[in-house]
């Protein structure tokens, strides 16, 4: 199966800084993939080179297209929700209906009503009429109707409360996701995309610091409850972090078995918001 | 895919304000006054109880009648001509905003995530601004210039004006549409500068398209213009400010070409009568026998492909 995105030394500069850094990674098919990374850490950047959106360095295929030379093409196989907000006020819910369905081959106008008939829109209402919810409730119903290749998302869910976002990934998970989709989502809010995601990549500073399965996170990273008597024991394998719950030391280990590690404590998983953390420590410094 | 029929359909969604109220409530209000003006009028004449009866030869009725079908010629022409003034300023905003709106509430991100390509919408933009606004507000005009007509007819019937039915029987409406619309492709070619410029400014700046769009011209104008104070430089001011900002910022204005065709009448002119006669229904494809109207397509022409350039390049940061 060939990657859906493929990127080889990809860099963008913004005056001279580099904003993306010479990075390599391959997206295959069916994946949910979190690209997750501080503020200005090149997410975004990144993003945006795929959709052909910015001008950049280095090579980059999405679905075997050059985005910045075959973007028209791309753009039948591939959606996006940038941001949102982005939908245009004066945008009626049934206008955008017929839009869409005018204008993409790839859009099913019965899915997009039926998402829509669940929500409070109806079809008079103009965009500025609508609270940040409701307008990602239209904007999703829109891009879920589209049968993409490729969805990207770039924090889909900024200001909006947890009723709303809960719900986003929910319909996102069980109502368009299959084998033949791919899905990239950002977002800051990590702990909320966990549970769907199969692949993870941390990116700070321009570069990717982590690449993989969730599955080989999982495999990789252990977090350890430290008995107090054995911390001295287990700070010597050098762990990636150490916090402190309730007077016992926690420990996040990377590429110690499991086996040795549960010598001083109760291992588990770790959440990716920890590995983050743990991760992305002194970015901010 | 009827892609384009739907980005025309998007523009006009937009834009429904400009394009059809702006021009329905000037000709709405025209019409009104000329109502209050004509009810006015008559309720004068009835009370000073003019009675006017109508003497003299044929000839002299003829006249008569000839100078109030005249009157209904420009009554006519005025409905359209207000409506086109109007959309004037509605297209010189549309064009400036038309690439920089969505850039600037980020909508451009959305319009982008479809599947169109930038010359496809830059187009359709450029199609309302150059021939479908222009063709709305003579519709609409025609319309108004209609009701005007009826209302001066039934106000000078009313004052008692007699063979007031020669607003109507005398004109030459036909005559008239066909000299407006005989005039409308030249209209277009020749607002292509200053379309072009807009909306190549509205692609291209990242603030302010407005002060970008009037400052680059006038200002280069009054540079170069002001050099002259230096012996030995003489500058073609008349040219330069006739090319750069007239031709780059007014031809938009409708009639703006008439100046370069405009000779002496060599008909009689004596009043309204004469008006359809003095002017021949073609006579505006003068335009086109000129290098200034092509010259100025191309440079036109040139700017948009520009838009489509900076449409396509400009990050969306």
């Amino acid at each position: 199966m060939s990657a859906v995105i493929s990127a080889n030394k990809l860099s963008k500069r913004y005056n001279g800084k580099p904003a993306v850094d010479s990075i390599s990674f391959e997206i295959p098919a069916g994946r949910i993939v979190g690209l997750i990374g501080p503020n200005g850490s090149g997410k975004t950047t990144t993003l945006k080179a795929a959709l052909g959106l910015v001008p950049f360095e280095g090579e980059l295929k999405v679905l075997g297209k050059d985005p910045r030379r075959e973007r028209d093409a791309l753009m039948q196989e591939v959606c996006f929700i940038a941001d949102v907000a982005v939908l245009p006020r004066w945008l009626k819910v049934k206008d955008a209906v017929d839009f869409v369905a005018g204008v993409h081959p790839r859009f099913d106008r019965a899915k997009a009503q039926s998402y829509i008939a669940h929500t409070k829109l109806h079809p008079d209402m103009r965009v500025k009429q609508m609270s940040k919810g409701m307008i990602v409730q239209l904007h999703l119903a829109l891009v879920m109707a589209i049968d993409a290749k490729l969805l990207v998302l770039d924090e889909p869910t900024l200001g909006l409360d947890i009723l709303y976002r809960k719900q986003f990934y929910q319909n996102l998970l069980e109502d368009y996701f299959d084998e033949n989709k791919t899905i990239v989502v950002t977002t800051h809010q990590v702990e909320e995309i966990e549970h769907i995601l199969t692949d993870l990549m941390f990116i700070r500073d321009g570069r990717i610091v982590l690449s993989s399965s969730m599955d080989e996170v999982g495999e990789r990273f252990t977090e350890v409850m430290v008995a107090p008597d054995k911390a001295a024991a287990a700070r010597a394998l050098g762990p990636i972090d150490e916090r402190s719950v309730f007077g016992k030391a926690v420990m996040l280990f990377d590429g110690v078995p499991r086996a040795q590690l549960s010598q001083f404590g109760d291992v588990r998983n770790p959440g990716i918001a920890d590995l983050f953390v743990a991760t992305m420590k002194g970015t901010y410094a | 895919m009827n892609t384009f029929k739907w980005l025309l359909k998007r523009e006009y969604w937009e834009n429904r304000g400009g394009f059809l109220w702006a021009p329905v409530v000037v000709g709405g209000i025209t019409v009104l006054f000329s109502a209050v003006a004509s009810v006015a009028g008559a309720m004068m004449a009835r009370k000073n109880r003019v009675n006017v009866q109508l003497e003299g030869s044929p000839a002299e009725l003829a006249e008569h009648s000839a100078q109030l079908g005249g009157m209904g010629d420009i009554l006519l022409a005025s409905g359209v001509i207000t409506a086109l003034l109007v959309m004037a300023f509605v297209v010189f905003f549309y064009a400036l905003g038309s690439l920089y709106d969505d850039r600037r509430d980020r909508s451009i991100l959305f319009w982008k995530s479809m599947p169109i390509t930038d010359a496809q919408m830059v187009m359709s933009k450029a199609t309302w601004a150059l021939v479908l606004a222009p063709l709305g507000a003579v519709a609409i005009g025609l319309v108004a210039g209609l009701v005007l007509w009826l209302v001066v007819l039934l106000g000078t019937a009313a004052s008692g004006v007699p063979g007031a039915s020669s607003v109507v029987t005398h004109a030459h409406p036909l005559k008239v549409l066909a000299t407006l619309f005989a005039a409308l492709p030249v209209q277009i070619i020749w607002s292509l500068p200053t379309i072009g410029w807009l909306m190549l400014c509205s692609a291209w700046a990242r603030r302010l398209p407005f002060l970008w769009a009037t400052a680059i011209p006038l200002l280069t104008c009054a540079m170069i213009s002001f050099t002259d104070i230096f012996d030995g430089i003489e500058i073609p001011h008349d040219k330069l400010w006739y090319v750069v900002a007239y031709r780059g910022l007014l031809s938009i204005a409708p009639g703006a070409w008439l100046p370069t065709v405009v000779t002496e009448p060599t008909g009689e002119f004596n009043g309204p009568k004469d008006l359809a006669g003095l002017v021949d229904v073609t006579s505006s494809w003068g335009v086109f026998a000129q290098a200034d109207i092509w010259i100025g397509a191309a440079v036109g022409v040139a700017m948009i492909f520009g838009a489509v350039y900076f449409r396509r390049q400009r990050d969306e940061g």
